[in-house]
């Protein structure tokens, strides 16, 4: 019988397949959010192999702060074409323009919780009623009591202290008009395992998760890349360091990391030894104890 | 194009021990403040799997809250509702490893409104941890959680006897708690308990052994979690596949590729198997099967996989593979021991929707046979009200039939729950006994068990 067994990360492997097969027997309209991330990019491979050697069968959609690394972007471009997958992106900037939000003031105004409006708006305009994200509880304490199927009501909000039990494997997707579910097939993967698919399957990646040399300012411990969308405090510079990054969202909150790591090789390598969250480099989970329970409460990533 | 590919030494350099590392998904249970949460966050404290700005962070938000102790719970703890009251709501899962094993660890709530958390966090684990608050002993949440881990079939279960500074860590305490719960576990089927005197919150026998409890002879919780055998908890012998969605790629290269796509729930299937498609029953041959990384010689629980087949039949989702000659049984007439989470009792003459494998259907209920007092776990035949939080045996009659094993056989095609029709919400868990379970003795007093 010992022959029958599988490492974990083929288990964590044939789950998030399992997981995206449901979604796509299960909803009508589903859609894969994708950034460019390394956890969107390891999560639309895994979607690639559940419907092989068909295509992915739903859009990979992207909402877009106008505020995104440059490397991100080009690599969402040029992924979608390259395993032929039909990409819808929608820009924050519109719904500022339509009146739908307002942008944020002060030296450091961030996009990022604008994202969650635009968000909802291409829910609604597309009637998905799911949307794959590839976020992990490990990444952060509220997300550490996400289910795998997340229900969100008419107003897209998460109810964290009424969810849905989830028994065993059995995934109940079952909702009412204009309610839709949030699906992350990568709940139990953590920052090591995305890295070490990433190197089992050979993936392209970014190349801001490498060492490269970036001018950037320290505000409140967070190295924030140089940007027209910042504006420096007094006492602020913009200086010159060897950096990488460990989590790619809007430029304008997440934080760069000092490191040398030029190499997947390297890069475990330092993930094995981090001392600090992955987290720990965005600015937009400082800014209170719960900000990112009141973000996924209102209907977040 | 500025994306970077790894390069042939990188790969060279993907650690061979990390990938080959087992994995052990354990829970923790216990009634409300027994000091489950504050255990996980020992065991991640004192195994160094705390990441520096977390700590910074826990230190000061246990400052801001004038407590003197550092407060693990809030690892764990994470939403602001559970920080207010101090209590656990929602599971929370933590990952750490140590250089001999993964770990998943499931922390659930102990109060009893929440018990349907509890079970979600359980249902997918191979050990659970039951606290005992060394001054209670055992209560009824206590026998509750146990319970359900043994219909749940949870193999191992480790009583970790808490609290054991607030009793001056008595071995005649400890002995009086060990006593109790074996009377009580008796009527379970747990094959593996063992107990450990603990102190969660100053780490006494988790991580290290302790010497304030000279007279104990085992070894501390970490040892136990790394050294426990975790065989796999999948059945190899029966094969079922069910099929969660068909792959038509319908493209030049693929043009006749009709792989049935699914995730293995038992047994083995290799290429040339003969397969019978229920609950039709026609036969086919099994052509081909692709795993995540190209053909594959065979397939087995729980791998995901797409299967073609030797000729054309009709079989879609909700249907299931077996073998010719080792088939499950396909009925509209289940036994099966519930667990319910909905604040709106079961209804015996309700409708709902019943969800098993890939397949929906809608059921009505014929009958509840009995209802299980929790603290005896005798069954009680005049009062069969099933509410939040009971559990019970019951027997339902299904509008398709369904190709099911017995729980204790197979979790996968031996599990359902049940969904109401018109809030969409999961209102139980249910495990089928039928048909092993259907011959029990009428006599027997205590209640079937689902699990092992
Ligand atoms: N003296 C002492 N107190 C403890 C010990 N373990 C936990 N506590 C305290 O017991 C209280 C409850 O602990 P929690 O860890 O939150 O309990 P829990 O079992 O997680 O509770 P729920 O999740 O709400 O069911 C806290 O005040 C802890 O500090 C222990 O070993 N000794
Ligand atoms: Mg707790």
């Amino acid at each position: 019988m010992s022959s029958y067994n599988l490492t974990h990360l083929a288990q964590l492997e044939h789950e998030a397949i399992f997981v995206l097969r449901e979604v796509a027997a299960q909803f009508e309209r589903p859609a894969l959010l994708f950034s460019g991330g390394k956890d969107s990019i390891v999560m639309a491979r895994l979607a690639q192999k559940a419907f092989a050697p068909a295509r992915i069968p739903f859009p990979l959609v992207h909402i877009d702060t106008g505020h995104n690394f440059s490397e991100a972007i080009e690599y969402r471009d040029w992924f979608a074409q390259d395993i032929g997958a039909r990409l819808v992106v929608r820009y924050v900037e519109d719904s500022i323009k339509a009146g739908r939000c307002q942008e944020e003031k002060g030296p450091n105004p961030s996009r990022n919780g604008l994202q969650t409006i635009t968000l909802l708006d291409t829910i609604e305009e597309f009637k998905f009623d799911a949307c794959l994200g590839g976020a992990r509880r490990d990444e952060e304490k509220a997300r550490a009591k996400e289910r795998f199927f997340s229900h969100r009501d008419e107003f897209g909000q998460w109810d964290p202290k009424n969810q849905r039990p989830e028994l065993w494997n059995l995934f109940n997707g079952r909702k009412n008009l204009g309610e839709h579910f949030r699906v992350f097939p990568l709940s139990n993967w953590t920052e090591m395992d995305v890295w070490q698919y990433i190197a089992r399957e050979k993936l392209r990646i970014p190349s801001i998760y490498f060492s490269h040399t970036r001018r950037v300012v320290n505000r409140n411990g967070v190295l924030l890349a140089e940007s027209p969308y910042i504006t420096l405090l007094e006492g602020e510079n913009y200086e010159e360091r060897v950096v990488r990054y460990r989590t790619v969202g809007d430029s304008t909150c997440t934080g760069a990391v000092e490191s040398p790591a030029a190499t997947l090789a390297e890069v475990i390598q330092e993930v094995a030894s981090a001392r600090v969250t992955e987290r720990g480099t965005r600015a937009d989970d400082k800014r209170s104890e719960s900000a990112m329970e009141d973000r996924k409460k209102a209907g977040y990533f | 194009m500025s994306a970077a590919t790894p390069t042939a030494s990188a790969t060279a350099h993907t650690d061979e021990h990390y990938l080959s590392m087992d994995l052990l998904r354990f829970t923790t249970a216990g009634s409300v403040d027994d000091g489950k949460s504050t255990l996980i966050g020992r065991l991640l404290y004192d195994s160094k799997a705390i990441f520096e700005d977390t700590l910074e962070n826990l230190e000061r938000v246990t400052e801001q809250r004038g407590e003197d102790n550092l407060n693990l719970a809030l690892l764990t703890d994470g939403l602001r509702a559970e920080r207010e009251q101090g209590i656990t709501i929602d599971v929370a899962y933590r990952y750490f490893a140590t250089p001999k094993r993964k770990f998943i660890i499931a922390d659930t709530p102990g109060h009893i409104q929440y018990t349907r958390n509890m079970v979600t966090g359980a249902s997918t684990a191979n050990l659970a941890i039951i606290l005992i608050d060394a001054r209670k002993g055992v209560i009824e949440q206590t026998c509750r959680h146990s319970f359900i881990a043994s219909l749940l079939g949870i193999p191992h279960v480790v009583v970790a006897v808490n609290k054991m500074d607030l009793v001056d860590f008595s071995e005649a305490r400890f002995n009086e708690i060990v006593a109790q719960f074996s009377e009580f576990a008796s009527r379970l089927n747990i094959p593996d308990i063992k107990f450990i005197p603990i102190s969660a919150l100053h780490g006494d026998n988790v991580v290290d052994k302790s010497d304030r409890t000279p007279w104990y002879q085992g070894g501390a919780l970490l040892y136990t979690l790394e050294t426990v055998y975790i065989g796999s908890d999948h059945n190899h012998v029966d094969p079922r596949f069910s099929i969660q969605t068909v792959i038509r790629p319908n493209n030049d290269a693929h043009h006749d590729f009709r792989g049935f796509a699914g995730r293995v729930a038992g047994g083995v299937f290799k290429p040339g198997d003969d397969i019978v498609s229920l609950p039709s029953g026609l036969p086919a041959k099994i052509k081909s099967i692709h795993g995540p990384e190209g053909e594959l010689a065979e397939a087995f629980a729980p791998m995901s996989v797409a299967i073609t087949l030797d000729r054309e039949i009709d079989s879609s989702r909700g249907d299931l593979f077996a073998k010719l000659n080792n088939q499950p049984v396909v009925t509209q007439d289940i036994e099966a021991m519930i667990c319910w989470f909905s604040p709106k009792p079961l209804n015996p003459a309700g409708k709902y929707i019943l969800r098993h494998t890939t397949r929906e259907t809608k059921c009505a209920l014929k009958a509840v046979r009995y209802k299980v007092d929790i603290n005896t776990l005798r069954k009680q035949t005049e009062d069969v009200s099933v509410g939040m939080n009971d559990i019970g045996r019951i027997h339902v009659r299904t509008a398709t039939p369904l190709m099911i094993d017995p729980y204790k056989r197979n979790r996968t095609t031996g599990s359902f729950i049940l969904i109401d029709e018109f809030t969409n919400a999961t209102v139980g868990a249910g495990m089928i006994l039928w048909p092993d379970g259907g011959d029990r003795a009428p006599t027997d007093q205590f209640a079937d068990m689902g699990g092992l």
